[in-house]
């Protein structure tokens, strides 16, 4: 089962390289890995996508607590949580019929049109993992010529992590 | 403000970490620390390959308790020391290593001597850093004996650039510590303390398990009145050996690949386990889904990640041994020795497996030499109150077994990682932080020819270390393995020796050589009353082998004793398993 860990890291170089070695050093797996800044510029968070038995996650967050660097961890899969992936997709549009199509799913899920090319449209869109593949699936008879994803950001709705996560933050920030 | 070097800052900062020994070597990246060290107190110990320096500053550390301290150049003096940074990792070793690097202005371009020390040692240290500004230098060097020594002991490696150690700020020692990822809980919580008192209490046939985190936590007393508030039968780990009095009526052995019979039937048919201080290793489990299948676990230990990573466990208690074993003691019922001990039958069926699988019992007077029997008599000459530092193999299983070792902490070898050629070197750093004790080098002859260059470490600093080489002209453990499960297809474990007794005349410690029966006792008494080094070559059969041993991939219960076992156990063990017996 696919389980979102939610990390908050000391913003040091080389905590990216700890906590991705730990997980091959354990044999676990990544499914995907974000990591960004936040409100304090000395504790940066990662998003963690892991695939593993639920005894296995306990292990994986475990194993990352015993980082120096690592401040905090909460596995929030059964939390309520917004979850965000943002995706550039380039589709080839080689006619105004194809284009036009193009744009209007694009306007369904709320994507923008971000380059036009004489042959090809960027759409970027936003939104949960479940989203970006469906309109992957509708995109693709155009002919997918790149696409990238971010990996999915995660943020629990309400207070639930924000008041767990402060006290770290306060110390961390000195 | 005092204006100092980063050398300066470092040694003045060792200073006050209390440290008073570190082993070494210098190189091109070191030398300006080496420059300053002639202005401090330490006494300085010239390795003659940085793999010895590291398990010299293991020893000494597993010796005192205290954080070992040991300084390679960069690049190769680096990567020479893994193998020792790895060691003190796998068993909780509190270790500071300092490494040389190249100029921050060189790092990443290839450099002379240059090498990626931090990502080489990230999955192998507890902790690292990579120093880039003198300013650094003195919060790291304290939160490296910080890190190194609280919570579950580890080695934690400081990589200081050559500019970093030139440069000058004004120093000042950082009083307080801010790390606020880093807060091991030690206490234990009452509630799980409370529900591992009742399992013990009513546990009719139970067993403790104590492991290296006894040693490390000091809790020697703590783990003897617990157990002789509630007569459950103590046995230890490998690393656990010498963490409770192997003498004391209590104890019942060591268990796993090598341990004794008894001791895997007692853990195959137990109905609780109190384990402390120990991780489950698969070479004490055996395989795993047959592991105690009849006991609820209580796990202690002061890393949280242990508690359930190989085994399910019925409780789980975060917490330092000593500690919590203190409150577990109160907590508990008494149970009273002799008349009306409620674990009379338990205590029964235990002596007998013991009386009908003795697994240790040696012949007094036997027809010929053999290694349990050389270490036996080398528990009798040094009356027990040797301290013994073994290697790996066939010789650290024998001297574990044979040798009984009553005082706290006498026993030191590598368990977890299990690199050969690291008894001498760590024998040399044992004497040094016990410089009153006698200490004993264990070793094969496979294994002392990887570091026997630390021999003029021996003769230089004229440390009075007894090394026993117990020579088959074998690896010892590999040509046993080939016997038993590779139907004797002798590959590459034959080996060619030098002549000890010439070998120790060059290295001008006084060396002699038994080949017989008769000779054994003489040399180990001769060797004893040396006030210098010594050594000692037993020549001894090759193809002696060491029993008890579960085969890999087979469960306690699978405990052979003999070489005639071995077949019809594997088929079983292979049949159970389908086809294919695994482990390693």
């Amino acid at each position: 089962m696919k389980h979102t860990l939610v990390a908050l890291v000391e913003n040091q170089p080389g905590v990216l390289q700890r906590v991705a070695n730990l997980f091959s050093r354990r044999g676990f797996n990544i499914d995907s890995l974000t990591v960004g800044t936040t409100d304090t510029d000395k504790i940066s968070r990662m998003t963690i996508v892991v695939d593993g038995a639920n005894t296995q996650v306990e292990q994986v967050i475990k194993q990352l607590y015993k980082l120096i660097d690592v401040l905090r961890i909460s596995d929030v899969t059964n939390d309520r949580t917004v979850d965000r992936d943002l995706a550039l997709i380039k589709v080839q549009a080689t006619n105004s019929t194809s284009r036009a199509e193009i744009v209007q799913l694009a306007d369904i899920f709320r994507g923008k049109i971000v380059d036009v090319a004489a042959d090809s449209l960027v759409v970027e869109v936003t939104g949960d993992e479940e989203k970006i593949s469906s309109l992957l699936h509708m995109l693709r008879p155009f002919g997918i010529k790149e696409m990238v994803r971010t990996g999915v950001v995660s943020m629990t709705r309400g207070a639930g992590l924000a008041a767990r996560l402060g006290e770290e933050r306060l110390e961390a920030a000195g | 403000m005092q204006k100092l070097n980063g050398a300066q800052i470092l040694s003045e900062c060792l200073l006050r970490e209390g440290v008073d020994t570190i082993f070494g070597m210098p190189g091109g990246a070191v030398i300006p620390l080496y420059n300053v060290l002639h202005d401090y107190p330490f006494k300085h110990v010239l390795c003659r390959h940085e793999q010895g320096a590291s398990h010299m500053a293991d020893g000494y550390a597993r010796a005192t308790g205290k954080v070992g301290v040991c300084i390679g150049t960069s690049g190769p003096g680096a990567t020479n020391m893994v193998t020792g940074i790895a060691t003190a990792m796998m068993d909780s070793v509190p270790m500071v290593v300092i490494t040389g690097q190249v100029p921050t202005y060189m790092i990443g371009k290839d450099a002379f001597q240059e090498t990626d020390t931090t990502g080489i040692t990230m999955p192998i240290t507890k902790h690292n850093y990579l120093v880039m500004d003198v300013k650094d230098v003195a919060r790291v060097v304290r939160e490296a004996f910080h890190i190194a020594r609280t919570g579950r002991p580890g080695p934690v490696l400081i990589d200081i650039p050559k500019d970093v150690t030139t440069n000058v700020t004004d120093f000042e020692y950082p009083e307080k510590l801010s790390l606020p990822g880093f807060k091991p809980n030690t206490k234990g919580h009452i509630n799980p303390i409370r529900r591992a008192a009742k399992l013990l209490d009513d546990a009719r046939r139970p067993l403790i398990m104590a492991g290296h985190g006894i040693i490390l936590s000091e809790a020697y007393d703590e783990l003897r009145q617990f157990a002789e508030k509630t007569q459950v039968p103590v046995i230890s780990t490998l690393l656990g050996i010498s963490g409770f009095p192997e003498t004391h009526p209590l104890y019942y052995g060591w268990p796993g690949m090598h341990g004794m019979y008894y001791c895997n039937m007692a853990i195959s048919h137990c109905d609780t386990i109190l384990a402390v201080g120990m991780r489950m290793d698969d070479r004490v489990t055996g395989r795993l889904n047959a592991f105690a299948p009849h006991a609820q676990i209580i796990h202690v230990d002061i890393d949280p990640a242990e508690l359930g990573k190989n085994v399910p466990t019925a409780v789980k208690i975060v917490g330092d041994a000593k500690q919590v074993l203190k409150l577990l003691t109160e907590e508990v019922q008494e149970n009273p020795a002799g008349e009306g001990n409620r674990l009379a039958e338990w205590w029964q069926t235990l002596n007998q497996w013991r009386i009908e699988h003795p697994s240790l019992a040696l012949p007094d007077k036997p027809e010929k030499m053999s290694s349990p029997w050389i270490l036996r008599q080398m528990y009798h000459v040094t009356e027990g109150n040797a301290v013994l530092v073994t290697d790996v193999g066939q010789a650290q299983m024998w001297a574990a077994q044979h040798y009984f070792f009553a005082r706290p902490n006498t026993h030191i070898t590598s368990g977890g990682l299990g690199p050969m050629g690291y008894a001498l070197p760590a024998a040399i750093g044992v004497q040094y932080g016990r410089p009153g004790e006698q200490v004993w080098c264990i070793t094969g002859d496979g294994g002392f020819q990887m570091t026997l260059e630390e021999l003029a470490v021996v003769r230089e600093e004229n440390l009075p270390i007894k090394i026993a080489i117990f020579n088959n002209n074998y690896l010892g453990m590999v040509r046993q393995w080939q016997q038993l499960f590779f139907n004797e297809r002798y590959m590459a474990v034959k080996m060619w020796n030098p002549d000890y007794v010439k070998l120790g005349e060059a290295y001008g410690i006084p060396t002699v050589r038994a080949s017989t029966l008769e000779e054994v006792v003489p040399a180990l008494e001769w060797a004893h009353k040396q006030e210098g080094p010594a050594m000692l070559e037993f020549v001894v059969d090759p193809f002696e082998n060491v029993f008890p041993m579960v085969p890999p991939g087979a469960s306690l219960q699978e405990t052979i004793e003999s070489v005639q076992e071995v077949a019809p156990q594997l088929a079983k063990v292979a049949a159970a398993a389908g086809g294919s017996s695994g482990g390693v």
